[in-house]
């Protein structure tokens, strides 16, 4: 993986230093709170419903050992004991003192991390497929090229005050794991005929308020035009995007506005000047970066077979957790964050702890962070699977859900957030708990829930979608069918009117009757919704 | 009925105004009419030590403990509901 050198390291003490400055300056009362919000907001630092609360940025999703053992380190000496796996690949803490986050800051840079450009209309955490470098399915690996667009993207001075938050996801493979077409821009790693590398380019996708799946604006942009391209996309949002208007500032508004073929002509255009300042990175140091990323030294000539011993949890666990590898004798392990009665995406200190012992000892020194709020172990042996199965059952993490109705993603909702109309988690646990007898039978069902418009439960892209709102005062549930945030992108649509909590778990039960009455043979949820339409499950949830 | 609270600029704690100091146990605190509440809050703003300071409808609750009329607000005054292990010992957010 990436390691800093001389200037990243150089940028994150003194950003550090800085910030403790600001806060010393502030806890002197020389600054007052009009003036130091912006500052501590750009160090991550929101205040919440009951503390402050930290959100520390997972470039890509990619975490040593060391650095998952410092978050550790920082639920247990910084915030009570446990700590919060976004759908942007980040974690977040939610009990931070004010008076410690200097210490706490200067604690993540002893481990190359931080919490720049976590907040704030700039250019975001940049996400990538939790698989890269590890399945069988990918074209090529996406995280030289994610790391590349941090180092242009971080205290980037044109794009420090864009009109809006802006979200970069990429990913290597036909398979969509990381909803690239839901964000700002997304790339997809594809060759040519003639076998060149380059990207298919999607812009101005998202969820929120006003939810687009991103259109294609290039076929194939030639991988050494990248930086090139990715400015001169910025630089049309930052002239043509809205300013005055919060909910029309998003560069998905300006792209539908424009209409696709327009915005491309736009960004055509720019990127025809800006590719001659010579933005785009030298050859040989793309190869710099990418040598971070080369395989580690895998085995060869490992065995292929897993025996599951007749162990019936321990076999249920390697079919849905574990996943093919592209090498030989090598297994994808998706560590659920979804266990019975827990918190979507929550880990606890010893959590984190004994899944960087696991990467450790049988991953080489890697874990990845998921959009779907579980962690993932990318290059574990075949032979290894069974130390790793008990490895993460000791700490409760030996869930066999990935992708099933009760692997429910959840924004932190009314729980904890500020900007939150209901809560979100109780919802999740809820449904999950009603599906759990039946989720085998259901098969492949992506269920996400989320306490207000903001999405950050990505309810848009759920096969069945959660949304809670206020109905004045009450905390009132919209549900919502046919989202994919996969590479057969949908939105959902909203059934109809909405429900008390109880009501719209017994809704989603319903809906789960209306699948298994009507499928056909082979089709999961998603599919048997499209196929038939929302009418039947709308007259069996009104009934 | 209402209730000032906002949260400790130097820890982000929340708190209520108690008729003549901070407490961050909302059975501590005082409901005021609006007025009067408007006119803690005005004051409190000038001191720069509490964050998001705000008057949220109240009622007299279970105990005497006042009770916020907006589950927002009793979240913020009894912790999450998903982690009563969290939130103040015995008190029910509903």
């Amino acid at each position: 993986m990436y390691r800093y050198d001389a200037i990243d390291r150089a940028l994150v003490e003194a950003r550090v230093e800085e910030f403790r400055d600001q806060l010393a300056r502030r806890l002197s009362g020389e600054l007052d709170e009009e003036h130091f919000k912006p500052l501590r907001l750009k160090n991550g630092l929101y205040l919440q419903l009951h503390a402050y609360m930290l959100r520390v940025a997972i470039p890509y999703g990619l975490l040593s050992s060391r650095q998952l053992r410092m978050l550790a380190h920082v639920a247990r000496r910084y915030d009570r004991g446990y700590g919060h796996f976004t759908t942007r690949q980040n974690i977040q803490y939610n009990w931070i003192r004010l008076e410690e986050a200097a210490d706490l800051l200067a604690d993540l840079a002893t481990v190359e991390m931080h919490a720049i450009q976590t907040s704030g209309n700039c250019i975001r955490n940049i996400s990538a497929d939790q698989y890269a470098g590890a399945a069988a399915d990918e074209v090529a690996d996406p995280r030289p090229w994610a790391e590349l667009l941090r180092q242009w993207s971080s205290f980037h001075p044109e794009f420090s005050y864009l009109p809006r938050k802006f979200k970069i996801a990429l990913t290597g493979s036909d398979a969509d794991r990381a909803a690239i077409r839901f964000h700002d821009i997304g790339f997809q790693l594809v060759r040519d005929c003639g076998g060149a590398l380059g990207f298919r380019v999607f812009v101005g996708g998202g969820m929120g308020r006003t939810p687009f799946v991103g259109p294609c604006i290039r076929d194939f942009l030639p991988a050494g035009e990248f930086l090139s391209y990715s400015e001169a996309i910025l630089r049309v949002y930052n002239r043509f995007g809205r300013r005055d208007n919060i909910y029309k500032a998003r560069i998905k508004i300006l792209v539908h506005e424009l209409g696709a073929e327009r915005f491309a002509a736009e960004v055509e255009a720019e990127h025809r000047h800006v590719k001659t300042l010579g933005i785009d990175a030298p050859e040989a140091e793309v190869r710099r970066i990418a040598g971070f990323f080369a395989d580690p030294p895998f085995e060869p000539g490992l065995d292929d077979a897993v025996d599951d011993g007749g162990d019936e949890a321990f076999a249920r666990w390697l079919l849905r957790q574990v996943k093919p590898h592209k090498v030989p004798g090598y297994r994808i392990v998706n560590v659920s964050l979804k266990p019975k009665g827990g918190i979507p995406g929550d880990a606890s200190a010893e959590q984190m702890e004994a899944v960087a012992g696991l990467a450790e000892r049988f991953s080489f020194d890697e874990v990845r962070v998921t959009h779907a709020q579980n962690l993932v172990l990318a290059h574990v042996r075949a032979c290894d699977l069974r130390a790793v199965h008990d490895g993460l059952l000791a700490v409760g993490l030996a869930e066999a859900n990935l992708d099933l109705a009760t692997d429910v993603i959840s924004c932190p909702g009314l729980d904890y957030c500020t900007l939150a109309n209901a809560r979100s988690i109780p919802v999740a646990m809820k449904v999950a708990d009603r599906l759990r007898d039946r989720e085998a039978e259901l098969g492949e069902l992506k269920i996400k829930v989320s306490g207000c418009i903001n999405a950050c439960g990505h309810h848009h892209a759920g096969h069945i979608g959660i949304l809670g709102v206020d109905r004045k005062g009450v905390e009132n549930y919209q549900l919502l069918l046919g989202g994919s945030g996969a590479e057969d992108a949908s939105i959902a649509q909203i059934l109809g009117p909405g429900f008390t909590e109880e009501g719209v778990v017994e809704a989603v039960a319903t809906v789960t009757d209306v699948y298994l009455r009507e499928r056909m043979a082979g089709e999961r949820f998603l599919d048997t919704f499209r196929r038939i339409g929302p009418k039947p499950f709308k007259e069996a949830v009104y009934a | 009925m209402k209730l000032l609270t906002g949260n400790v600029s130097r820890t982000g704690e929340v708190i209520w105004w108690t008729g003549d100091g901070w407490s961050p146990d909302v059975a501590d605190a005082v409901l005021m009419d609006p007025a009067a509440g408007e006119a803690v809050l005005a004051r409190e703003a000038v001191a720069e030590q509490v964050n998001d300071l705000a008057l949220v409808d109240a009622e007299p609750g279970p105990g005497g403990v006042p009770r916020p009329l907006h589950i927002r607000e009793r979240i913020r005054a009894f912790g999450p509901t998903v982690r009563p292990d969290l939130g103040r010992a015995g008190r029910d957010w509903r």
